[in-house]
């Protein structure tokens, strides 16, 4: 029997990231994606016929490390995307927008204080920057290499003068609602502002933790955080990523669902040894690098009678149920939004933090949002493919929809929130029900059923404060390695986290390639 | 005139506990007090005939013991009494008490929960870990992380080693926990709603958050981390009332030759030349001093009693900005007998104790969502206590005064300014949730004093009514506390000080804010430190 | 979930302490109304005098009451694997109808109980053990599906009965073949009532003598009190409390939570808690077995060698040193250790006591320092201390099957 000396759980971009570092390094590696098409929550799916269109819909913070390293210029991706407007939508039409380090629709003071305000979480997002390309360190470590990178950290971190520091100390788990209301007045700016810090997490702008260090996340990117699609969409970049593989040498099969992860026990403990697919097949491996979330790699395809007691209940515990939905529309012609010129921007309709606040009250208690707040954009301005010739797909994330809805996710109750959700697009898009073709949402339960993500979550995991750095997922596994010897984890539920970003699948690729080193 | 070594601005328990250190050190010292009365919120006022209020704050935890000893508080009249178990209501008005005997304590716990009793082991072994830890701090100035100073640098690798004594694993897990909700971490432990939402209830005292916000399991263990003769998480009563605590320290003050003002409340801090040189009274006054030692609250000291112009760039708006957020009222109420309440035994050891109406988590974070909304709860989270039952001192023999304490009420109401119809409105919400747990218990009320967050802040000077003189969350605490910067007493202006609540280690009777900032003040005067360093915490 | 009210009528009951089934015959016995508690139960110290009940134990026969003992029944499919990878040692290669003497450890790899498992079907295992363990056992299951815990410590009445001659009364109760019973085996009989009130029989205790441990649906308890105390009439039967069981347990080298080693999960001190190395369990940890919590953590601190070894002594003199401190020279100038547990033993006439030693010190002199007092003047002195590899009381009758007369 064949035996590689990796084998890559999921396809979605992290796992293609890793897989591709470790071929480079001349091992044989085979990836295994569940459904047909590569991308997990960035691959673009035909929800109504012709008309397609990828979860995450847009880039924010994708590595240019990574970018660079894999060439994936190379392979059709073209990171020199053009920045897309974000539009605070306003019903008055007076929206607010924000463009790179310009803004429109404030009043003179706000327009000042973006200025500084954007300058000063520039330097701390610069500071840690470095960090999210790197693996985190347990504490107390005694590797050098390791020792240094507290080292750095510190010495980043002192670098940016002693008020910075201090200041950086206290930004960074306050509530996005105090740092908002004490830089600006627009509420609609205030929510525009905040809204990278909270999608994706179980936060609300009056939440401490870490919305503002998710700011920092975000920032990371080669835009300062500004969200771009690149030519070609967001498909061009899996492609690109997929291309990359298989030039390193990457086997890659799709349609291989991983039943279980395959534990053999020497002296020394357990150890992963292969992987057993839903078809019975197994596939022996030296190393097993999982992509899937937390919760699945351990509880599902580990198993927790493989682990220890209290490290199991501490996966379980990772609060990892999704609070965003989905909207798709299929429409007949591209929508009219009031007052917004330009068709390719990112649009926001929370007018205020008290709406995305009060969008959150009701999530919190198990129900949907009475009056849900969303970002729109319409992707197949940039991404002709998506739809048919002079037609339309508009793509919109909700705030916030439990994972388990109190009663369950019925026809009744999502067909209630189709409605709840066109009429609010109705207010500021007139008209647009009309141009609908058909239409879909996914609430968190569908992007776990689709995607394989527990709880449908973004990040598989929340990224909080304690689920953040050496603590992702937890601490006995955050250096990418596991309790389990040779089993990895490389997806967004490690360091640095979710979003199209691929630094886990870097870092993990990194650790796994130091490791077999040392060995 | 006379010139002052430093004047103390505020006699409540943390500017008392300041001046008296300073007098101990021999400076010639003043405190000025706006009211008639010392104590600020630490305060026993006769608001009826016979019958004695703790007004504002009620019960005692954190009072440092080694400063009790080190002032001989008790000669100067001060008793602490710890007081037995509190009984907590359920919105469906099942009951749960806190037995004083452990036993019984963990029979009662079995009885709702056998998985719960067992839990609760670990969840105290747990909670006193973290209390510990923190308990070791409160006496100390936080270091400044961003300082290369060798104190700093000393006191930060004491920080760090007090960390790593925890072990790797619970070190993890004290991260996680001032992080994280206090729902999120009783949810580890117990199964069993009402004995979550009774570990809970601490967790949002005095604090604009909910028990599932992030950051409220901190505040739980601010709560809990005190104790009373070394039992951790022990609450006591002052005999008294609390103004015995400011009275004994005030005591201790004068004997060491210091000097107290009332009815005098200051108007500005005079800066010259970049230091601070006294204050200007309400009426009118001058007073002059060294050293200016402000016991109000960051917000109150740098923008009602300064000018903006004295202050380096940026700090007026670090104050403005600085979170103190009022989301407590306060009801104090006569009554003419002990209530009796349904499903609570008629048991002499328990029915005199503390009532908290907790409901449910989901109840307890509604009560917050109605704040958010800019309105009082509806359906509020009550933590009553009857003091009388313990101290004959308080209110006529047979009858009593019952302290209720009651999340949340904002400082302003989303419909507009509270005024006497509104704040009588609130009152009624609250007797009417004790009704419902009490039938009858409206009888037996004497006289009641209803205080809204307006109220506090306009008696005691609490900005917005905040009992904590700034919210307690990581982005305030140790050498956040008040501002980054600015966490080690002194204040931006020279010769300028803070010792109140504002300061680390924050709020809470434990007169450790004013100890620790008369430390530095003498150590900046080069004089002999006279602050005990340690508490008793080596258990 | 239930209320946490209850009888109203008494308005102290929720202070009071639950009573064990047994407690109508044993309250009447407890001439000195000497009770203290254990899990929420009344339980006695002792019951007239505590030597004579330890010379009960020793000599002819005594009960203790063990209903406040924690008893989880876990069954279903998954039960086995749970409870293996659970505890330290392998009880996949527990017979129907055994018992073994277990101890579970956190992923740490410290202790966080002892107690033992009984073996009562294929799929059915009664675990007992000193404090509550459902919390660990709710975790312990999580991704176990297929099994049920149910929590009999109220339902299930148990009654040591040690001593020896046990067997003789038993036999005389009626309980034929119960000589035949090994050590750690478990055993059926009826009381003859009625179908329901099936005994429980094993062969087990915590004095290391020969004894047994009865064990009865509660409803059936007092019944089972009255007949085996009118079988044991004639042989010295006398109920003992905890001080006697306590002088037993130590003079067979038992450990005891909250004396030996303190319990992990409760232990607020890092490492303050013990590993079973330290406790001398090295038998009880099997790195041979499959997957079980703590094995790595285990498995380092075994080849690292444990800082304390836990040790029985005997120190010379008759003042047992009870909380003292061990040295390694007479002068007390370097501490190696302190005393665990510490009693003058009556049937040995021996000085003996458990105590934790560093590892490092075990091969020099220990010497102990010991105070007492004498007509309420303190006093010290410092004793020599000899290593005993052997429990201080260890009969063959205890081992032997049949046991022999006594």
């Amino acid at each position: 029997m064949h035996e590689y000396d990796n084998i890559i759980i999921g396809g979605g971009h992290n796992g293609l990231i890793c897989a591709t570092y470790l071929a480079r390094k001349g091992q044989s590696v085979l990836l295994l994606e569940a459904s047909n098409t590569l991308g997990g929550l960035a691959a673009s799916r035909e929800f109504s016929p012709d008309f397609r269109v990828s979860v995450a819909h847009s880039l924010s913070h994708f590595s240019e490390a990574v970018s660079k390293e894999l060439r994936l210029a190379d392979h059709g991706y073209s990171p020199c995307g053009e920045i897309l407007d974000t539009v605070g939508l306003s019903l008055d039409g007076q929206h607010v927008v924000v463009s790179g380090d310009q803004i429109s629709g404030v009043n003179a003071s706000d327009t000042d204080n973006y200025g500084s305000y954007l300058a000063t979480l520039k330097r701390f997002a610069g500071a840690l920057k470095p960090f999210w390309m790197k693996t985190m360190p347990r504490i107390g470590t005694t590797r050098l290499s390791e020792i240094i990178t507290f080292g750095h950290l510190g010495a980043k971190l002192r670098l940016l003068g002693k008020k910075d520091m201090g200041e950086f100390m206290r930004v960074a788990t306050l509530p996005s609602r105090d740092l908002m209301d004490e830089n600006f007045d627009s509420d609609i700016l205030k929510a525009v502002l905040s809204w990278d810090g909270l999608i994706g997490s179980k936060m609300a702008p009056r939440s401490p933790n870490a919305s503002v260090l998710n700011m920092f996340y975000r920032m990371s990117g080669q835009h300062d955080g500004a969200h771009f699609l690149p030519s070609g969409g967001i498909k061009s970049l899996i492609d690109a990523l997929h291309g990359a593989a298989l030039a390193a040498g990457v086997e890659v099969k799709t349609g291989a669902e991983v039943n279980r992860v395959v534990i053999d026990s020497d002296d020394t403990g357990l150890f992963a040894s292969g992987v057993e697919l839903s078809s019975g097949e197994f596939i022996k491996s030296a190393c097993v690098v999982s992509s899937a979330d937390p919760k699945r790699t351990f509880l599902n395809l580990v198993g927790a009678r493989n682990l220890e007691i209290d490290f199991v209940n501490r996966i379980n515990r990772l609060r990892s149920d999704g609070y965003v939905g989905k909207l798709h529309l299929a429409l007949d012609s591209l929508p009219k939004f009031h007052g917004v010129d330009n068709p390719a921007s990112r649009m926001i309709i929370a007018p205020s933090l008290d709406a995305i606040e009060f969008a959150f009250d009701d999530a919190k208690y198990g129900e949907y949002s009475e009056s849900p707040v969303m970002e729109i954009i319409v992707p197949s301005v940039k991404d002709i493919s998506l739809a048919p010739e002079g037609k339309h797909v508009l793509s919109a994330h909700i705030m916030y929809l439990p994972h388990a809805l109190k009663g369950g996710w019925t026809e009744a109750a999502r067909e209630n929130l189709y409605q709840k959700l066109i009429g609010i697009l109705e207010l500021y898009a007139p008209g647009i029900s009309g141009q609908i073709i058909d239409g879909e949402v996914l609430t968190p339960a569908d992007l776990e059923t689709t995607y394989l993500n527990t709880g449908g979550h973004w990040h598989h995991t929340e990224l909080s404060m304690d689920q953040m750095l050496m603590m992702r997922p937890t601490y006995e596994a955050a250096q990418y390695s596991t309790p389990i010897n040779n089993l990895y984890l490389c997806g967004a539920g490690s360091h640095p986290g979710g979003g199209l970003m691929g630094g886990p699948g870097h870092n993990a690729a990194k650790e796994i390639i130091g490791t077999k080193k040392k060995a | 005139m006379t010139k002052y070594d430093a004047i103390i601005i505020g006699a409540g328990h943390n500017g008392l506990t300041n001046a008296a250190y300073l007098a101990k050190a021999g400076l010639n010292v003043l405190v000025v007090e706006k009211n008639e009365y010392i104590g600020g919120a630490a305060v026993t006022r006769e608001m009826h005939d016979g019958w004695f209020y703790s007004s504002c704050s009620y019960v005692c935890s954190m009072m440092r013991q080694s400063i009790h000893r080190d002032l001989n508080l008790t000669k100067h009249g001060l008793v602490l009494v710890p007081y037995l178990g509190t009984v907590v209501f359920a919105d469906n008005g099942d009951t749960m008490v806190s037995y004083n005997s452990e036993e019984a304590e963990y029979n009662q716990l079995r009885r709702r929960s056998p998985h719960d009793a067992d839990a609760m082991f670990r969840f105290q072994a747990d909670l006193a870990r973290y209390a510990q830890l923190i308990r070791k701090t409160l006496l100390r100035t936080p270091p400044d992380p961003t300082s290369f100073r060798p104190r700093d640098i000393k006191e930060l690798l004491w920080l760090a080693k007090e960390f790593w004594s925890l072990g790797e694993k619970e070190l993890y897990e004290y991260i996680r926990f001032f992080t994280m909700s206090a729902a999120d971490f009783l949810d580890d432990y117990f199964e069993d709603d009402l004995i979550k939402a009774a570990m809970a209830s601490p967790g949002v005292i005095g604090t604009a958050l909910g028990v599932y916000s992030p950051g409220s399991a901190y505040i739980l263990l601010h709560h809990v981390m005190g104790d009373v003769d070394g039992n951790i998480g022990a609450w006591g009563l002052a005999r008294g009332g609390m103004g015995a605590i400011s009275h004994a320290i005030a005591s201790a003050l004068t004997e060491h030759g210091g000097e107290i003002r009332t009815n005098a409340g200051v108007d500005k801090i005079t800066v010259k030349n970049g230091k601070a040189v006294g204050v200007v009274l309400d009426n009118g006054d001058e007073l002059h001093a060294d050293i200016v030692v402000s016991n109000m609250d960051a917000k109150r000291t740098f923008t009602q009693c300064m000018d903006k112009n004295d202050l380096p760039p940026g700090i007026y708006d670090k104050a403005k900005n600085f979170k103190i957020r009022g989301s407590s009222g306060k009801v104090n109420i006569a009554l003419s007998g002990l209530p009796k309440f349904n499903n609570v035994p008629d048991n002499r050891y328990i029915n005199r104790g503390g009532q908290g109406f907790v409901g449910s988590m989901e109840t307890m974070e509604r009560a917050y969502d109605c704040w958010k909304h800019g309105r009082w709860s509806e359906d509020p989270f009550i933590e009553s206590v009857i003091p009388s039952a313990w101290d004959p001192t308080v209110a006529p023999p047979g009858q009593h005064w019952m302290s209720n304490f009651v999340q949340y009420c904002p400082p302003v109401l989303a419909d507009g300014p509270w005024t006497p119809e509104k704040r009588d409105a609130f009152g009624q919400t609250v007797i009417n949730k004790i009704e419902r747990y009490s039938p009858g218990f409206k009888d037996l009320i004497v006289h009641m004093e209803v205080r809204t967050p307006h109220e506090i802040e306009a008696e005691v000077g609490l900005t917005e009514g905040n009992i904590f003189q700034g919210e307690l969350t990581i982005d305030q605490l140790l050498f956040n506390r008040p501002f980054p910067g600015y966490a080690q007493y002194r204040m931006p202006i020279k010769n300028m000080y803070m010792c109140g609540s504002s300061t680390h280690p924050g709020g809470g009777v434990s007169s450790a804010c004013g100890a620790n900032a008369a430390r530095e003040i003498l150590i900046d005067l080069k004089r002999p430190n006279t602050v005990p360093e340690d508490d008793f915490y080596d258990e | 979930m239930t209320s946490s009210q209850v009888d109203i009528k008494d308005p102290f009951a929720g202070e009071r302490l639950k009573e064990s089934p047994f407690h109508p015959r044993q309250a009447l016995l407890n001439l000195r109304d000497a009770w203290s508690s254990w899990n929420g139960y009344k339980f006695a110290d002792y019951y007239y005098d505590e030597e004579y009940e330890y010379f009960c134990i020793r000599n002819s026969c005594a009960t203790y009451d063990i209903c406040p003992m924690q008893k989880y029944v876990i069954t279903g499919p998954d039960a086995e694997a749970m409870l293996n990878r659970m505890v330290t040692r392998d009880i996949s290669k527990l017979k129907e109808n055994r018992v073994t003497y277990v101890c579970w450890c956190t992923d740490e790899g410290r202790m966080i109980d002892d107690g033992t498992i009984f073996k009562m079907g294929p799929d059915r295992f009664l675990l007992t053990c000193g404090s509550p363990s459902l919390a660990w056992l709710r975790k312990s299951t999580f991704g176990f599906d297929q099994l049920e815990i149910s929590d009999v410590s109220d339902s299930l009445a148990a009654l040591s009965f040690q001593g020896p001659t046990t067997c003789e009364v038993l036999k005389k109760m009626g309980l034929v073949g119960i000589e035949d019973l090994k050590p750690f085996c478990i055993s059926y009989f009826s009381l003859g009532s009625d179908d329901n009130n099936r005994l429980m029989v094993s062969r087990t205790g915590f004095t290391g003598d020969l004894g047994y441990e009865l064990w009865i649906e509660k409803a059936y308890a007092l019944e089972l009190w009255d007949k085996l105390y009118a079988a044991g009439e004639d042989y010295g039967i006398q109920p003992y409390g905890e001080a006697a069981t306590n002088m037993a347990r130590l003079e067979a080298g038992f450990i005891m939570p909250g004396m030996e080693f303190n319990e992990a999960l409760k232990t607020v001190h890092y490492q303050y808690d013990q590993t079973p190395f330290e406790l001398n369990l090295d038998w009880l940890v099997d790195f041979k077995k499959p997957h079980f919590n703590g094995r790595s953590a285990l498995l380092e601190a075994r080849d690292q060698g444990a800082e304390y070894t836990l040790v029985k002594l005997d120190i010379e003199g008759n003042k047992p040193a009870e909380e003292s401190f061990l040295y390694s020279d007479k002068e007390c100038s370097k501490e190696i250790g302190y005393v665990t547990s510490a009693m003058w033993s009556p049937v040995v006439k021996a000085n003996i006591a458990l105590a934790m030693v560093m590892t490092s010190a075990l091969d020099g002199d220990i010497w102990a320092e010991i105070y007492y007092s004498k007509e309420l003047r303190h006093h010290s002195k410092v004793a020599q201390c000899t290593f005993q590899t052997h429990p201080f009381w260890s009969p063959k009758r205890a081992r032997a099957t049949p046991p022999g007369l006594y």
